[in-house]
């Protein structure tokens, strides 16, 4: 039997994380059949027809797939789901919206969020915000799974020569409707797969003052992130979190600025290479974890920091 | 319009996760629990729509051992009218929980359902979105704002990108994120008037739903454990660490 795996995409482009997931798919079963529910997305289903993990993509172009609603994506999948094994997409936004919708029709008990593929029925995952692991073994029919996408590499996108087949809709839904998306654009790498990533938390105290953040994110070329308290403060957007409940990040280098450590925070880039925190209490918990400490004030850390920077000949990028 | 609030028990957030010694589980003896962070934002949510005199009549249910009864509990001194335990025993998954809230949504009739984006214990974020589909009801989830219309709910959802903004139309589920809202506080007069309002204790095996987990644990660990760091004296100290050691920058 085959995976079903379910494309993330905004019609022009497949999302990044879909190809971490399409990596891990294919650690569990080779077969690989990737699904694009799309509006005039046939470049979008090329492209993933050009990833050598795809075995086969299945296209659906209808204008109701236009704006993504889970609704809508659930009645086709569960058509499909029949000749397949394993249903599977990346956990996040996107995919915990919509996959627990697609196994209750199919009476199947998800498995959220793994980290890693032990076996194709087997996997580990991280429970109570990454204090403690579960290996989970799945007795379902069909499994349906959703993936941690900065726990696998993503698959490589060129060289595949998948072959694309045309399916049908499923019905419209009438009983959800979309009105609009509010997309933060930004120049700066994705926070959810930068390698460096500078973070601020309520010791930043205001919005204002993120700027201090960026100028040392300009010069890193990093993401900004962001702990919930400064967040909820209104200090920077949602998209920006870091955490259990916001993003989960794994870059090379995390600096953690202003940020105490809450468990919350911590599940959210515990795992990062390099950890770095400019913390004024020296027993702020996120020193636990940082590999590197620095007991100031940030006021005065953060613009010396950048001058530091400044001297340095080279930086990576 | 009813709106009936799902409330979990769980260890409570601040609380240090320890791992048993055998692997089967983690330790939740003698450990503080508190309602689900993200339930209580479900909740003060209903309150707040039936204070605006938007709903009659706000119902809170939780699914869990003979203790869950304090979680309904703390959901009535908030401002719940009366309370639901649906008493099951050992791991219930969110598809059996959401079994569970089918037959509830079936006997109660409530035009809407809240409950938590995720609850922190399990990390799993799937009954909602389950309880949806069984009804075939629409979802709106990870709610940061909730506007009630005549048949119909707008909602915005925090999703990866930013914002995105769904109509749905009522009967509806909507999961609710932390910044939905900033839940109360019970004050004391009204805990003492929440000893007073009815809880029915259901049994989940009389709702004919089959709770036996249907995946295995198998085993359950310490994550790895990070060495420990050093602290630096310098941001000059920081940066040639980070250059040379780490070989980060």
């Amino acid at each position: 039997m085959s995976i079903l795996l379910i494309a993330e995409h905004n019609n022009k482009e497949v999302k990044p994380f879909t190809l971490n997931a399409i990596n891990a798919a294919s650690q569990i079963n080779e077969d690989v059949h990737v699904l694009v529910l799309g509006s005039n997305s046939d470049e979008v289903a090329k492209s993933i027809s050009q990833i050598p993990s795809t075995k086969k993509v299945i296209h659906v172009n209808n204008p109701i797939y236009e704006n993504y609603l889970a609704e809508n994506y659930t009645s086709v999948i569960h058509k499909l789901s029949g000749n397949y094994s394993h249903i599977v997409c990346s956990a996040n936004t996107f995919g915990k919206n919509l996959m627990p919708r697609v196994a209750a029709l199919l009476d199947v008990s998800q498995v959220s969020d793994i980290t890693k593929v032990i076996s194709e029925d087997t996997f580990l995952r991280p429970i109570y915000a990454g204090n403690a692991f579960a290996t989970v073994k799945s007795n379902d029919k069909i499994k349906c799974v959703t993936i941690r996408p900065t726990s696998f590499d993503p698959a490589p996108t060129s060289g595949g020569t998948a072959e694309i087949q045309n399916s049908e809709a499923g019905e419209a839904t009438e009983i959800s409707k979309f009105i609009k998306k509010e997309e933060i654009k930004s120049d700066r790498p994705e926070l959810g797969t930068a390698r460096v990533v500078v973070s601020g938390g309520r010791g930043m105290q205001s919005g204002e003052n993120f700027k201090l953040i960026t100028a040392v994110a300009d010069k890193l070329n990093a993401a900004i992130g962001a702990s919930r308290a400064a967040v909820d403060a209104g200090y920077i957007t949602n998209d920006h979190q870091v955490g259990q409940t916001g993003k989960v990040v794994v870059p090379d280098l995390y600096i953690a600025v202003g940020i105490s450590g809450a468990i919350q925070h911590l599940a959210g880039m515990k795992e990062s290479k390099v950890i770095v925190a400019i913390n004024k209490d020296g027993e702020a918990p996120i020193f636990s974890i940082a590999d590197y400490g620095l007991e100031a004030d940030l006021f005065d850390a953060l613009p010396k920091f950048l001058d530091e920077l400044n001297k340095l000949n080279t930086i990576q990028k | 319009m009813k709106i009936l609030v799902a409330v979990k028990r769980v260890i409570d957030y601040n609380v240090q996760i320890r791992v048993k010694e055998d692997g089967s589980g983690v330790i939740t003896d003698n450990v503080k629990m508190s309602t689900n962070p993200p339930d209580d934002n479900a909740m003060e949510e209903a309150v707040k729509i039936k204070e605006l005199g938007k709903a009659s009549e706000v119902v809170a249910v939780s699914v869990g051992d003979e203790k869950a009864q304090e979680t309904v509990r703390k959901a009535l001194a908030v401002g719940a009218d009366r309370g639901i335990l649906v008493k099951a025993d050992g791991i219930i998954e969110p598809l059996a929980v959401s079994k569970i809230l089918q037959k509830i949504v079936e006997k109660e009739k409530p035009d809407l359902v809240f409950m938590g984006k995720q609850a922190i214990d399990d990390d799993c974020n799937q009954t909602g979105q389950m309880l949806a589909a069984l009804l075939n009801w629409p979802q709106a989830t990870f709610a940061s704002k909730i506007e009630v219309k005549d048949k119909s709910l707008e909602v915005t959802r925090e999703i990866d990108e930013g914002l995105e903004t769904l109509e749905v139309n009522v009967p509806a589920i909507v999961t609710c994120d932390l910044r939905l809202n900033e839940p109360r506080y019970a004050s004391l007069p009204n805990i003492m008037k929440a000893k007073k309002k009815p809880i029915e204790q259901i049994n989940a095996s009389d709702l004919g739903v089959d709770t036996k987990p249907r995946i295995e644990q198998i085993k359950v660990e310490e994550p790895p454990k990070r060495k420990a760091g050093i602290k630096v004296a310098s941001v000059e100290e920081l940066v040639q660490k980070l250059k040379n050691e780490a070989k980060v920058i």
